[in-house]
């Protein structure tokens, strides 16, 4: 699963921050994951450990924050709130609504000392 | 070496036990530190104790796949640069990718120049059928990886000598769900469905086929033997994907392929 070369580029992404911070240590990453994206929590904590170690991860807590999913539908402008990424519009039954939060797969924060 | 990464790669495989461009400076700060710091988060549950804690928060708010976008970026520039058509073909082991390419190949290969890039697990085999039709190809293994990226594509251009105007295929790793989240540079997805692999293929692999711009319905010489249910599919594959383009096609027999190859000059031209 590729869930291996998305924590080895979360190392990468901290490996840039130490050119520009000062630290020996990572205690957490925090990531935000959308709930209608790509990948599964539980898997990314599978192989977290095993990844980061040898590495300026080396250690880290793995904090994970699931923002929900929100779409724009395009018939009846509605912000809905999203549980499928091919639902349809749960006010007007349109097809085609827009993805506004819930696609996220970002490197939040670093806590470090 | 790469002009990104400046990575010294010498060979084209890659594995997920490559630690890329680690540097040596790790324990600078580690010995004063140790002697000021009485550090009671080592405890066995490894909790810090509040207001003696030495840590400090630092925002980033980075995509984790921006390292993938930046390599995606310069590939995409490059290609640009000497107006190359790149697909990146993707789907299920064994739905025909390859087969189709060398199709393709030989019927477009009077017209244009298409090179290759193979990507599996292991094995050059796929790169030794596309080079028997006279395409340079280029193997890129992935070693346990299961899709390819953007970093290893950017290696691998470096080994073809592509010719301006070209075709530029690649071909991605055997798998439905993966290589949806790794943009390569490519300008569009395409996705491989063989009618062997039944109808509700996009419901059950989403993602893939919401990436993809156009899906080849593959295998369609053995329709007569199926019960495939093909409205079903179709209805499927415009559910996860409204504005995708659908065509049925068969390597073995060429049929469906001559839209295919419109499709691409139509594109190449414009
Ligand atoms: N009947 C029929 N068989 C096909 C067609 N296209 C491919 N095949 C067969 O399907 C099998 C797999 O084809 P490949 O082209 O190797 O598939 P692939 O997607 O490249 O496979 P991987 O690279 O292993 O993921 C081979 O036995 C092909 O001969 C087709 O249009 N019709
Ligand atoms: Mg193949
Ligand atoms: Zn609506």
């Amino acid at each position: 699963m590729h869930e291996v070369s998305l924590v080895e580029s979360m190392v990468a992404l901290v490996e840039d921050e130490r050119r520009r911070h000062v630290f020996s240590r990572v205690r957490t990453i925090g990531v935000q994951l959308g709930a209608l994206g790509h990948v599964e929590p539980e898997a990314l904590r599978f192989c977290f450990d095993a990844v980061t170690r040898g590495t300026i991860a080396d250690g880290a807590q793995l904090r994970i924050e699931t923002i929900p999913g929100q779409g724009r539908c395009s018939a009846c402008q509605r912000i809905v709130a999203l549980h499928d990424r091919f639902a349809t519009c749960p006010a007007c039954g349109h097809a085609d609504v827009r993805i506004t939060a819930g696609d996220e797969l970002r490197l939040a924060e670093l806590e470090v000392e | 070496m790469c002009t990104v990464c400046g990575c010294s790669t010498a060979t084209i495989a890659h594995s997920a036990d490559v630690v890329p461009h680690t540097h040596d400076h790790d324990h600078d700060h580690d010995h004063d530190h140790d002697a000021e710091t009485i550090d009671f988060g080592k405890g066995a549950a490894g909790v810090d104790v509040a207001g003696l804690s030495q840590g400090r928060t630092i925002r980033i708010e980075r995509d984790i796949l921006s390292k993938n976008a930046a390599f995606a970026d310069a590939n995409r520039a490059r290609l640009r640069a000497k107006h190359i058509f790149a697909l990146n073909f993707v789907s299920s082991p064994g739905s025909g990718k390859t087969s189709l390419l060398v199709r393709t190949i030989n019927d477009m290969k009077a017209r244009c120049s298409i090179a290759v890039i193979e990507g599996d697990q292991q094995t050059s085999r796929d790169a030794e059928r596309i080079r028997a039709t006279g395409a340079p190809a280029v193997q890129v293994n992935t070693g346990k990886g299961c899709h390819l990226d953007a970093h290893m594509i950017g290696h691998a251009l470096d080994r073809l000598s592509l010719e301006p105007d070209s075709l530029l295929f690649i071909e991605n790793v055997g798998n439905l769900v993966c290589p949806a989240a790794f943009d390569l540079g490519e300008a569009h997805k395409v996705v491989v469905l063989s009618v062997t692999e039944g109808e509700d293929k996009p419901l059950k692999y989403p993602d893939m086929f919401a990436a993809a711009d156009l899906m080849l319905l593959n295998k369609a010489d053995l329709l007569p033997h199926l019960d495939f249910d093909m409205q079903a599919c179709l209805t499927a594959a415009l559910r996860v994907n409204p504005n995708i383009e659908i065509m049925i096609v068969s390597a073995r027999t060429g049929e469906g392929l001559a839209a295919f190859y419109a499709w691409i000059d139509a594109r190449v031209g414009g």
